[in-house]
């Protein structure tokens, strides 16, 4: 019996990593950088160790540490510590790779992040894997510093167990182009606009308004997707997709019944560029100008830019508003695993990234904006308030973004959130390029969440 | 075909030290093929029969047959079969009648013979994922090659992304353009082993070219051909990477699953969904379908065999 060779290496790989299980996987996996200390005594001054040690800070996407030059500024407070980032490009790669290492109980770096798509996860099944920072020296003083709802997120429903410190948090408002706006024969400036687009009859009507524009370039959407409607008035309501005990409840969800009907209303309306989001094409549209709006937590402000480039500096502006009420969308939070081999140190780090100091930073700096702070004495300060975006038509994005962040409406997260926000998503581009009936996508959107709930 | 005459009880006593020592230079193999290939296919086995999340991997609950019997009434299960079955046929068939083509003509005294053989193979050495990108440019619908084509013919354009069998075509033609070289390398390798004496002989007896590929080169390469026929079926229910850059990296094959296949099913169970026991019941339904469809494969083109006039000329090779 000759044995047929490997034809396919993708294939072989990823069969080999579905079959070969997570045991396997995580026997692979082990990266962590070596420490030289113990963590136990707590007498070990600011830096939770004085011994020459080097962390390992798990993460993924950018988070802006580096860039914006946290952890040079840390060598300098802490000048034995030494930071090694183990970073993976996407969020779901990170999760799957987290979730085998808790399930191992190896291979955890000394920091892990967590993002709002799995931190309730993390809460419910590996809080017991995670320090609890209600416990940690100054747990009073940190939960004192950050919004409460962002702190809740990442709590039990008692409060007593935390798993994470919070980043940055998404306020959302509407971005768009100003020239394209303009060309349409449309108001374009920001003040008009905040009072023509509060809520979403009122934008999808200005939608119509700009589609039947002779002046507008021909190819030219007013919104990117019904997607963008979609994600974002689905966190207005009180209920996403779960309710207040985190259970997973589509169908009798408030958010999802008035985000639908909002999303599939601009569709109907064809005010939408029907693409998805993060794709390729997407990405392009950004520069092409095939939409003029889209919805825009402040993370999104430094999508814009990677994607659209310098040449489109000052075209794209910033409306005050959002249509429907203020919001979240996204935000991440820093945990400590117990396994971590150097967790006082590693304590110590999260507690100096979390405050406020640092947090101003990572929103004023020049070099990878976008960080709002989840910290509200770092959202409250003056240098955060004042900064503004020369990008962005010098919009007070501080003044703007910070008055929508502290009148948010947070409903609660559930387990599946991205998984079903993924599928009711792909089933509003079927209603906006294929003419998929809403009530059809609908169920079946139901049936593929089916599939994640089980 | 030689027969080996059975070793002699000396002989036998003589060559066991040696025996022995060879066990020991296979040993390294086994222990790698017991750890990742035994022992993950049998764990998979007892996690199919369970009700497992990563995320709570030590709670997992007993379900028997459960996942098999949900796998079974679920439409995504039907589709991403359907959709491996009609895009391997399209794949695969167009696939190895080209590379038996190709390998025909390079069979021939061309000038630049080797630059020929070597191209061919090149789209085997491409990286996947930059192939696919290109195709995925190629396939564009507002602004892709093949639409500007199909306009200049004043057809109408295709959507290649969002219907469903101008995505399969699509996704299959990326395997197709991968594979076709590779296979026709083989063939050619085949058809190098056929003795030239046949073809003289054909030719005293007035077959012209067309007459010699079909009665003399075709039943020489009945071993070669059948061995990719295997081949690529077993590559054709395993699709994966293709269908799956296809989509931007997403293994839901598609905005309606139109190219979602057994492999991207599997995957997306697994680590999208985070439900490993049904994911493992869709990998073992996986296996048995493989085995059942090169069985299938295989029993036809030997029957085809014994009804080939000339199949006696054919070397026996045996997988």
């Amino acid at each position: 019996m000759r044995r047929t060779p490997s034809r396919r290496r993708t294939t072989a790989t990823s069969m080999a990593a579905l079959t070969a299980g997570a045991l396997i996987l995580a026997g692979c996996s082990s990266s962590s950088g070596g420490g030289t200390t113990s963590s136990s005594a707590t007498s070990d001054g600011p830096c939770g160790t004085k011994a020459a040690t080097t962390l390992t800070v798990g993460l993924f996407g950018t988070f802006g540490f580096k860039e914006n030059g946290l952890w040079d500024a840390y060598k300098k407070v802490c000048p034995n510590i030494t930071v090694q980032e183990d970073v993976v490009e996407q969020s779901a790669d990170y999760w799957t790779r987290l979730k085998t290492r808790l399930a191992s109980g190896t291979g955890l770096d000394d920091v892990q992040a967590i993002e709002i798509g799995f931190v309730a996860d993390v809460v419910q099944n590996h809080a017991n894997q995670f320090v609890n920072w209600n416990s940690v020296p100054n747990a009073a003083a940190d939960k004192a510093e950050f919004f409460p709802w962002k702190w809740g997120q990442a709590s039990n429903a008692e409060g007593s167990v935390t798993v994470g410190l919070g980043t940055d948090i998404g306020p959302e408002a509407i971005c768009y182009r100003k020239d394209l706006l303009a060309a349409a024969g449309l108001p374009s400036d920001p003040a008009t606009l905040a009072t023509k687009w509060s809520t979403w009859e009122d934008f999808i009507a200005f939608g119509k308004q700009y589609e039947a524009s002779a002046t507008k370039p021909k190819d030219s959407r007013f919104v990117d997707s019904a997607a963008s409607i979609f994600s974002t008035a689905v966190y207005q309501g009180t209920e996403a997709y779960a309710d207040a005990s985190g259970k997973t409840d589509v169908a009798n969800s408030d958010g999802v019944k008035s985000a639908w009907g909002y999303a599939t209303q601009a569709a109907a309306a064809k005010v939408t560029a029907g693409l998805q989001q993060f794709s390729p094409p997407w990405n392009k549209a950004f520069s092409s100008g095939s939409f003029a709006t889209i919805a825009c937590p402040t993370w999104m402000m430094g999508y814009i830019q990677g994607q659209a480039g310098p040449t489109y500096a000052g075209k794209w502006a910033i409306a005050p508003v959002l249509p429907g009420g203020a919001t979240n969308w996204g935000g991440s939070w820093l945990g400590v695993p117990k396994a971590a081999k150097n967790q006082a140190a590693a304590v110590a780090l999260v507690q100096w990234l979390s405050a406020k100091d640092q947090q101003v930073t990572m929103w004023t700096s020049a070099k990878q904006g976008g960080h709002f702070p989840s910290n509200s004495h770092a959202a409250a300060d003056s240098s955060v308030a004042s900064a503004t975006s020369a990008y962005f038509d010098n919009a007070p994005v501080g003044t703007l973004f910070g008055a929508i962040a502290g009148k948010m409406k947070v409903p609660p997260i559930g387990l599946y959130d991205t998984q079903i926000q993924n599928a009711l998503t792909t089933q509003l581009t079927n209603v906006e390029t294929k003419g998929t009936a809403p009530d059809k996508a609908f169920a079946d959107a139901l049936a593929a969440i089916k599939q994640v709930t089980g | 075909m030689t027969t080996i005459s059975p070793p002699t009880r000396a002989q036998r006593s003589h060559r066991l030290p040696g025996s022995r020592i060879a066990y020991a230079y296979v040993a390294p193999f086994f222990a790698v093929f017991l750890a990742f290939s035994i022992y993950p296919w049998l764990d998979t086995a007892w996690v199919s029969l369970h009700e497992v999340r990563l995320s709570t991997y030590d709670q997992s609950t007993w379900l028997g047959l459960g996942n098999y019997v949900n796998l079974f009434s679920n439409p995504f299960f039907w589709n991403a079969f359907r959709n491996t079955v009609t895009i391997g046929v399209i794949s695969t068939v167009p696939q190895l009648c080209m590379a038996l083509g190709i390998a025909h003509l390079l069979n021939y005294r061309l000038r630049g013979r080797t630059f020929f053989r070597v191209a061919i193979l090149m789209p085997y050495a491409t990286s996947l994922a930059a192939a696919t990108v290109i195709f995925l440019e190629l396939f564009d619908s507002k602004l892709g090659l093949v639409n500007w084509a199909l306009h200049l013919v004043h057809l109408p354009a295709v959507d290649w992304q969002g219907s469903r069998w101008p995505a399969q075509i699509a996704v299959s033609t990326i395997v197709t353009w991968r594979w076709t070289g590779y296979n026709a390398l083989i063939y050619l390798a085949g058809m190098q082993s056929i003795d030239t004496e046949l073809y003289d002989a054909a030719l005293v007896d007035g077959a012209n070219r067309w007459q010699q590929f079909r009665h003399v080169t075709l039943p020489g390469l009945r071993p070669t051909i059948l061995f990719t026929i295997v081949v690529s079926t077993i590559g054709a229910a395993q699709l994966f990477g293709e269908p799956l850059l296809y989509h931007n990296g997403m293994p839901d094959g598609g905005t309606q699953g139109q190219y979602q296949t057994l492999g991207l099913l599997m995957y997306q169970q697994g680590w999208t969904n985070d439900r490993l026991g049904l994911a493992s019941a869709t990998a073992w339904t996986m296996f048995l379908v493989i085995v059942v469809a090169v069985l299938v494969n295989t029993t036809l083109a030997r029957r085809r065999d014994r009804q080939g006039t000339l199949s006696s000329l054919a070397p026996k090779v045996r997988l």
